[in-house]
C-alpha cells in the first residue's frame, strides 16, 4: 500500500482542507485523521454507513494501595516524572509515564500498574471505503502510539491512503511519517512557516521518508512564496504548486461542504496539484 | 500574574496575539513553550543574554560486563532497548530516560549518561525578558525543555505561548497558568478545537476566555460555541490582509499600527482584569 502522510510544521497551513480534495480527486478507499491532539477530518467527509470502536489503552500507570503502603519514601524519590506526592503518597496519573520503576523498589508492594483507557479508536466505513481516526481523552499524552493505533487500521486496505497528519514534529508526527511514502508539506508564506516548514523537512529526512512542497495562500506574501519556491529548488524537493487564499476555503468547512464542489481559485488549484502529487507518488 | 495563550488548532494566531501583549507589557517575560516550532523570537527579535542546553539521561552499556540476560529488554515498557548476541542496543529518542533499566542490571553493565535534547535561550527586548525552547529535530517530547523553561516563571506578568494541540505538551504548558486565553478562529474546526481546548482548561481547573480571531463576515462557529458555553468572549480581531502581511514577516502589529498598539493594550488590560477576578473567587 502506497501512503501520502499530509505535513505542515507549523499548525493552520491548510492540511485538513488540502487532505479531503485529495481524498476526492484521487477517490482514495483508505485515509485516517493522524492529529490526535485535533482531530477535524471527520467534520468535512460527509456520513458514514458503519462505525465501530474500541478504547484506547495507555500504557498502565501507577496506583499506590494506601493500606499497604509503609511511607517509605522510595517510590517518590525514584521517580523522574515527579508523578508521586508525598503525605499522602499518590501518583498524580496525568504525570505518570507508567515506566514501573516505583513498583520495582516498592519493598511492601503497595504499588501496581493498573490500565487506563487514554481514547477511542474510530473505523468509519461506507462501500469499499475506510475512514480511521481517533479521539484523546482530556489529560491523556501519549499520542504517538496513538497515532501508530489509527494507522494500523488501514494498513492494506486500499492501494493507496492518505494521512492527514499533525502540526509540529514530535512524536505524534514521527509516528505518523514511520513506514510513509511520500509526505506531502503544505507551507504558507511567512517567516514563521519557513522555520517550521525547514524543521518538518528535517524530520521527514531522519527517517528517510521524501517531501514534496506546496505554498498555501500563496498571494498574502508573494515575496515569501518565492522564497519558499528558492529553498525547495537548492535543497532537491520538489515544489508542486501554490494555492492562493480563497474566502470559499472557509465557507466550505462551515457548511460542511467540498472546497471542490463550491470551485474557486483554491478549488483549481489543488486540482492540479493532485496531478503532481499523484506523478510523484507513481515515480516513486 | 501567568497567561496561557492556548487554541487547540494550530496557526489560529497564538504566537501573534502573545507576542504583541507582551511587547505592549513592555516588561515581564515571554515564553515560547512551542518547544516543537518556536516562532515568538522572530517577531520579539531579543538581544541574547544565554544559551543553555537541556538534557535528558541515557542508558550505555558496558559489553564487557553485560551477559546478556535481558532483564532491561524485559523491564522497559517503552521498548527502547533490543539485544541481539553480542550487542544490547539502546534507542535513545525512544527513550524516557526513567531509570529503571540501570537499576535493575544484575551486572551493573548499565550506567547513565546526558544526551542533549534541545536548548533554552533567554534575551532581553527592553524591560521584556524572552525565553525560547527549542527541541532538536528527531526528539520525541519537548517536555524536559518545557519543564525547564518555565522555571524562571516569576510574579511578574508573565505570557506563556503553547503548543497546539491538547496532549502533554499543553498540559505542561497550562499546569503554571493563572489564566488562559484562547485564540479560535471562524472555522467549524477551529469551533472543534476551541472546545478540546476549553474542555482542558476545566479539567485543570483554570479559568479561560476567547479572542475570537480572523473574524469575517457570515458564520462564527467558535463564536456560537463560546455563547452557548458560558465562555467569556474577551475582544474579536477581524481579518485583515494589511495584519496578515506585516506578521506573515514578522513584524509586531502594535510598532506598526497605532490601532493595533490600542487593541492590543486594552486587551492585555482585559486579561489581567480577567485573571485577577478569577484568583479573588
Amino acid at each position: 500500500m502506497k501512503q501520502l502522510l499530509l505535513l505542515s510544521g507549523k499548525g493552520g497551513t491548510g492540511k485538513t482542507t488540502v487532505a479531503t480534495c485529495l481524498i476526492q480527486l484521487s477517490q482514495a478507499k483508505a485515509y485516517a485523521d493522524c492529529d490526535v491532539d485535533a482531530p477535524n477530518l471527520h467534520l468535512v467527509l460527509g456520513t458514514f454507513e458503519n462505525h465501530s470502536t474500541k478504547p484506547y489503552y495507555d500504557l498502565p500507570k501507577a496506583v499506590i494501595d494506601p493500606d499497604l503502603c509503609t511511607e517509605c519514601g522510595l517510590c517518590h524519590q525514584v521517580c523522574r516524572f515527579d508523578a508521586i506526592t508525598r503525605n499522602p503518597y499518590q501518583v498524580i496519573p496525568h504525570l505518570c509515564e507508567g515506566c514501573t520503576y516505583c513498583a520495582h523498589v516498592c519493598p511492601s508492594e503497595a504499588i501496581t500498574l493498573e490500565e487506563t483507557v487514554a481514547g477511542t479508536i474510530e473505523l468509519h466505513t461506507r462501500g469499499d471505503e475506510t475512514f480511521s481516526t481517533a479521539t484523546l481523552k482530556m489529560g491523556s499524552g501519549t499520542t504517538g502510539l496513538l497515532v501508530t493505533e489509527v494507522k494500523k487500521q488501514i494498513k492494506d486496505k486500499a492501494k493507496f491512503a492518505i494521512l492527514d497528519g499533525s502540526p509540529g514534529i514530535g512524536c505524534p508526527v514521527i509516528a505518523s511519517l514511520t513506514g510513509v511514502d511520500l509526505a506531502l508539506m503544505v507551507a504558507e508564506p511567512s517567516l514563521s512557516g519557513i522555520s517550521d516548514l525547514q524543521r518538518v523537512i528535517q524530520s521527514a529526512r531522519q527517517l528517510h521518508v521524501p517531501a514534496c512542497v506546496i505554498v498555501n495562500k500563496s498571494d498574502v506574501n508573494e515575496e515569501l512564496t518565492g522564497r519558499i519556491r528558492r529553498y525547495c529548488n537548492e535543497e532537491s524537493i520538489p515544489f508542486l504548486g501554490t494555492i492562493p487564499y480563497d474566502k470559499e476555503a472557509i465557507a466550505a468547512i462551515n457548511s460542511g461542504q467540498s472546497l471542490l464542489e463550491r470551485g474557486g481559485p483554491a478549488s483549481e488549484a489543488i486540482r492540479a496539484i493532485h496531478h503532481k502529487v499523484m506523478k510523484e507518488l507513481e515515480a516513486l | 500574574m501567568k497567561i496561557a495563550v492556548l487554541s487547540g488548532k494550530g496557526g489560529t494566531g497564538k504566537t501573534l496575539v502573545s507576542v504583541n501583549l507582551a511587547a505592549v507589557a513592555d516588561k515581564g517575560g515571554y515564553f515560547d513553550c512551542d518547544v516543537e516550532e518556536p516562532n515568538g523570537h522572530l517577531f520579539l527579535k531579543p538581544s541574547l543574554i544565554g544559551e543553555e542546553e537541556v538534557t535528558s539521561l541515557k542508558p550505555v552499556v558496558d559489553m564487557d560486563r553485560c551477559d546478556g540476560c535481558k532483564v532491561c529488554v524485559t523491564a522497559c515498557v517503552y521498548k527502547a532497548l533490543a539485544y541481539i548476541p553480542g550487542e544490547l542496543m539502546i534507542f535513545d529518542e525512544i527513550c524516557h530516560a526513567c531509570g529503571l533499566c540501570t537499576y535493575l542490571c544484575p551486572q551493573q553493565a548499565l550506567k547513565e549518561t546526558k544526551r542533549v535534547i534541545g536548548t533554552i535561550r533567554r534575551g532581553e527586548r527592553g524591560s521584556l525578558s524572552v525565553h525560547t525552547g527549542k527541541m532538536r529535530i528527531g526528539e520525541s517530547t519537548g517536555v524536559p525543555i518545557i519543564k525547564k523553561l518555565l522555571k524562571k516563571l516569576d510574579d511578574d506578568l508573565s505570557i506563556i505561548d503553547s503548543p497546539p494541540g491538547s496532549g502533554c505538551l499543553v498540559l505542561e504548558t497550562i499546569e503554571h497558568a493563572d489564566y488562559c486565553l484562547l485564540v479560535a478562529e471562524p472555522t467549524m474546526f477551529g469551533a472543534q478545537n476551541l472546545a478540546l481546548v476549553h474542555e482542558l482548561t476545566r479539567v485543570m481547573n483554570k479559568p479561560a476566555g476567547v479572542l475570537l480571531n480572523k473574524v469575517e463576515d457570515g458564520l462564527n462557529p467558535s463564536e456560537l460555541y463560546a455563547k452557548e458555553h458560558d465562555l467569556k468572549i474577551l475582544a474579536s480581531l477581524p481579518y485583515d490582509s494589511y495584519a496578515a502581511l506585516e506578521s506573515s514577516n514578522a513584524e509586531l502589529l502594535v510598532e506598526r499600527s497605532e490601532k493595533y498598539r490600542t487593541f492590543f493594550l486594552e486587551l492585555l488590560k482585559e486579561v489581567v482584569d480577567e485573571a485577577t477576578l478569577a484568583a479573588q473567587r
